[in-house]
């Protein structure tokens, strides 16, 4: 158009359009976490009421760490590929560890449930909110409570021939005993399950042999012990208590069930 | 290889603060760019101001970066502080906590006047 009004047209549906981005990728700002339609065996314990956590707020040293896989294009694209994984994410975790996804998928602002299998038989449940997601990425950031604060985004960019598939973390240890479970082996065991996670990723798609590569960089050395308070929300003590508690409300069930239908009658 | 969609310009209006004007889109891909301005904007300064005035787009990419930058910043003994931004990104700031390490200010003048 060539009316002297056109540029600003031009320019007010490009920052609408901007607009409807940023609304339609990131969750919405809240203050605490709420979890709905919660399935029965998932436990929102560590999750509803909690705040979310990023780096900034973590206990150990600060690590990024990037897991990536190629794929050959020929196989899969990336966005079909990152819509894959959001629709079958649970499906490509290894065995005994439950991510329940939400009801709606995974959008921005969606909360989902964990249960993961800990040393010793130990179940930990926590969760994630989903920060932002996009058709090439998506971001999971983690609340109060949970092994590491900060957030996982998994992406799928085209590279040459390939189609590499990505999931990098951002993270510090949440408090100090998650600190100590990193340093005993825990870190080296959350490297296998992304490697696992990527490796299935990858077989889903034909590609059953290929290799993942992994990067770690500590981005800082430094702890950050004015945050050793966090083990108060420490998700894995209070799911040991949780656990403790399972056959006294075993018990109690059948009588808070009568007491809400004599309430109801 | 994607393409860096940011430009970042840095000015000194003291010797003791340096200011990075970004202008289009922050995500992973920038990481040199804000990294080399960085560099530029810190030498010899306490403070290193982050102008948001022409960003049009960050994904959860940038906002790990600029957590990347805020550790450097500690390291350095800088002050990391930011105006310029939408409400939208208020919001983005306050749900990822970043507004609790970087300060916040309606515009230059207010963020100057602080360091």
């Amino acid at each position: 158009m060539s009316t002297p009004e056109g540029p600003e047209v031009v320019e007010a549906s490009e920052e609408t359009k901007e607009a409807a981005r940023d609304a339609t990728f990131w969750a919405k700002s809240v203050s605490r976490l709420k979890v709905s339609d919660a399935p029965e065996e998932a436990a929102a314990i560590n999750v509803e009421g909690k705040r979310l956590t990023s780096p900034i707020q973590g206990f150990g040293k600060m690590w990024q760490k990037t897991y990536q896989v190629r794929i050959h294009r020929s196989r899969v694209e990336p966005t079909e590929l990152i819509a894959t994984w959001k629709e079958r994410f649970p499906e490509f975790w290894p065995e005994k560890n439950f991510f329940y996804a939400p009801l709606t998928g995974i959008n921005p602002g969606e909360v989902a449930l964990i249960d993961m299998t800990m040393p010793g038989r130990l179940k930990l449940s926590t969760g994630v909110m989903v920060l932002y997601a996009d058709d090439e990425s998506f971001t999971l950031m983690t609340p109060q409570g949970h092994v590491f604060a900060g957030w996982i985004t998994f992406s799928a960019t085209e590279q040459d021939e390939h189609t590499v598939a990505q999931a990098q973390v951002l993270l510090r240890a949440g408090d100090p005993m998650y600190e100590l479970g990193f340093a005993l082996g825990g870190a080296k065991k959350e490297d296998k399950f992304w490697e696992h996670t990527l490796s299935q990723v990858a077989a889903h798609f034909g590609e059953h042999d290929a290799e993942v590569d992994t990067q770690v960089v500590c981005v800082d050395k430094k702890r950050q012990w004015r945050h050793w308070k966090n083990i108060w929300h420490s998700a894995a003590i209070r799911s040991g208590i949780y656990m403790a508690g399972a056959p006294f409300r075993a018990i109690a069930k059948p009588y808070k069930r009568k007491n809400k239908s004599a309430d109801g009658a | 290889m994607a393409e860096a969609t940011a430009t970042m310009e840095v000015r000194k209006p003291d010797e003791s603060v340096g200011v990075i004007d970004i202008k289009g889109d922050i995500t992973a891909n920038s990481e040199e760019t804000l990294m080399d301005a960085w560099s530029q904007a810190g030498e010899g300064t306490r403070a290193v101001i982050l102008n948001f005035s022409g960003l049009e787009y960050m994904n959860s990419g940038g906002i790990g970066l600029l957590v990347t930058l805020l550790v450097r910043a500690n390291r350095a003994r800088q002050r990391l502080l930011a105006f310029g931004l939408s409400e939208h990104y208020r919001q983005i700031f306050e749900l990822t906590r970043l507004d609790e390490a970087v300060s916040i200010y309606d515009d230059e003048q207010s963020a100057l006047a602080s360091v």
